[in-house]
């Protein structure tokens, strides 16, 4: 070890004590990704290659499966449950609108007007995930429940006839339709919006909202030339974080839904679950994947914020 | 006219509000049912008052039993995550390594996924494996999506960390052992604790991974699950309300020292 009293090392490269640069240090994050990475590719990616050679296999249960590139299953698949994969994307889609019109005004009073209920706010938003999801999911059950006071409010204001009519709800009941179902999607995922709209929102410089009144913009145009450009994106990760659980769910089609009401999550649950056709719920899982990925690629581009990883 | 412009300007305050009660109105429903003595096997329709149920939390089969499973696994996941993650975390920002991109996919891919997709192809890796599914396969499955947000935690904290502290602590002469335990940790500690927080409460309420990889074994959430077909216990929501409860008490007390602490500074 050095004491005080020596010079400085010399900077030119014949020092003799000089070692080759970092030499030990070169492997130290290799050791570091090492296990977690280890356990990503055996347990994330590698499933993935074993859920694409299943989805290709024939045979039983009984006698074993092989691969036999057997790819009708995929148009089998399609064919049989396209109603589910549209399902998904709808509901899934108007639960991403739905939690971004609701979403934001939240993440906005938050952001700006909260002053000091800022930090309770918060709490109060991220506090109910401490609560199992499936509870507060059977607690819309009790909310929507038939003849009570939501859905006979909803009744004497004539809404439910309008959704009946756009095929949203049926009859007098929320309960077991497509709007139920929505409802608590919008519901389970709204926090995945509000978190990282809240995160772009918060970064926003107030000075630019007074600089946009100074040069006489409304509060209005002020919102739509500045503020919400500025959250785009929190917008875009809020969409991705609601949109992509909620297309895979199962839980709320389940719960709060019918049968009329099933997603591709249910169909894919059910078939490795109950039914035990692993090939075809390969297939349709795959499906699901490879969709998702595609979505989410082309918004991520069209969106022009490729830094989100 | 004056309540019209108050109208106007705090249209946002207002709709943010409405929000905030969308969002707590089933805790709230949660709670009052916690105190229901229902007729049937389910507990959806108000009957009335009762704290039987409060009285006797662990009084119906099984949901205790669940609710420690729960814990455990909770407990070992958040561990693991937190380890295997912090160190992806330290490597990704502190050092150069080739295959940064497909390691920043490998990390980024789990959180984009939808739960499904990835809870069935786990399970056609334990069925090709010829696992025993149970307690080992939903704690793998845990670890494994836990890890990609401890990684992300840890590393905003991580990145935003002044590498002039830890310079600082060689220059004093304290070896890279000393400088990581009482330079690095102690900085990177809150990111670490936020990515473990989150690794507790996401693999605590799981349920489509563990659905899948569970076998036989029950955890809280399964045995919720499996109420809903049933007939449902009061207790669920006595559980519910007391983990709402505990963990708003948890927060506000953080909040109030590290107010204190902010102040005893200033």
């Amino acid at each position: 070890m050095a004491t005080l009293t020596e010079a400085p090392p010399p900077l030119a490269p014949t020092a003799p004590e000089k070692k080759p640069p970092r030499k030990r240090g070169r492997l130290v994050p290799y050791w570091l990704l090492l296990p977690g990475m280890l356990w990503l590719v055996v347990f994330f990616a590698l499933p993935m290659v074993y859920q694409a050679s299943t989805s290709v296999q024939t045979g039983s249960l009984e006698e074993g499966y092989k691969v036999t590139w057997h790819f009708a299953t995929y148009w089998d698949a399609l064919s049989e449950y396209w109603p589910q994969y549209l399902r998904s994307i709808l509901y899934a889609g108007s639960a991403t609108i739905l939690c971004l019109v609701l979403g934001y005004p939240l993440a906005y009073l938050i952001a700006f007007r909260a002053g000091r209920w800022r930090n309770l706010i918060m709490i109060l938003v991220i506090a109910p995930f401490f609560t199992s999801f499936l509870i507060r999911t059977l607690a819309w059950k009790t909310i929507l429940a038939d003849g009570g006071p939501v859905v006979g409010a909803l009744n004497s204001l004539h809404v439910l006839d309008v959704t009946s009519w756009l095929g949203w709800t049926t009859g007098d009941r929320v309960l077991a339709t497509p709007l139920a179902v929505v409802c608590g999607l919008t519901y389970n995922f709204l926090p995945f919006m509000i978190l990282p709209l809240y995160t772009s929102l918060e970064r926003i410089d107030t000075r630019l909202h007074e600089a946009a009144g100074d040069l006489y913009a409304k509060p209005i145009t002020t919102f739509r030339k500045v503020t919400f450009p500025l959250s785009m994106p929190g917008v875009v990760s809020g969409t991705l974080l609601t949109f992509i659980p909620a297309a895979g769910d199962y839980v709320n089609a389940d719960l709060l839904g019918s049968t009329d009401t099933r997603m591709v999550g249910n169909v894919i649950q059910s078939q490795f679950l109950r039914i035990l056709d692993y090939p075809t719920a390969a297939a349709l899982s795959f499906i699901l994947m490879a969709a998702i990925l595609v979505m989410v690629t082309v918004y991520i581009r069209k969106s022009g914020t490729e830094d989100l990883v | 006219m004056p309540f019209v412009n108050w109208l106007k300007r705090n249209l946002v305050v207002i709709a943010g509000l409405l929000t905030l009660g969308y969002l707590l109105l089933p805790n709230v429903v949660v709670t009052v049912f916690s105190f229901n003595k229902p007729k049937g096997r389910f507990n959806y329709e108000w009957q009335q008052f009762s704290t039987d149920a409060w009285k006797d939390p662990c009084g119906v089969a099984d949901m205790c039993g669940s609710l420690s499973i729960s814990l455990q696994i909770a407990a070992f996941a958040t561990i693991g995550a937190t380890i295997l993650g912090t160190m992806i975390a330290f490597a990704l920002v502190r050092y150069r390594f080739r295959a940064r991109g497909a390691v920043n996919s490998l990390i980024f891919l789990p959180m984009a996924m939808p739960e499904v997709v990835m809870a069935a192809s786990l399970l056609t890796l334990f069925l090709n494996m010829g696992a025993q599914l149970g307690f080992w396969t939903i704690l793998i499955a845990h670890i494994m999506f836990c890890l990609s947000f401890v990684v992300t935690a840890v590393k905003a904290r991580v990145m935003s960390m002044d590498p002039r502290l830890e310079q600082a602590a060689q220059d004093l002469y304290a070896g890279p052992f000393q400088t990581f335990v009482r330079v690095t940790l102690p900085i990177a500690a809150p990111g670490i604790a936020a990515g473990a927080l989150l690794a507790f409460a996401l693999s605590f309420d799981d349920f489509i991974i563990t659905n899948f990889n569970a076998g036989s074994t029950v955890t809280f959430p399964m045995f919720v699950w499996g109420s809903a077909q049933r007939g449902t216990p009061v207790q669920i929501n006595v559980i519910g309300t007391a983990m709402f409860l505990v963990a708003v008490l948890l927060v506000l007390t953080s909040m109030v020292i590290t107010n204190r602490r902010n102040k005893q500074k200033a």
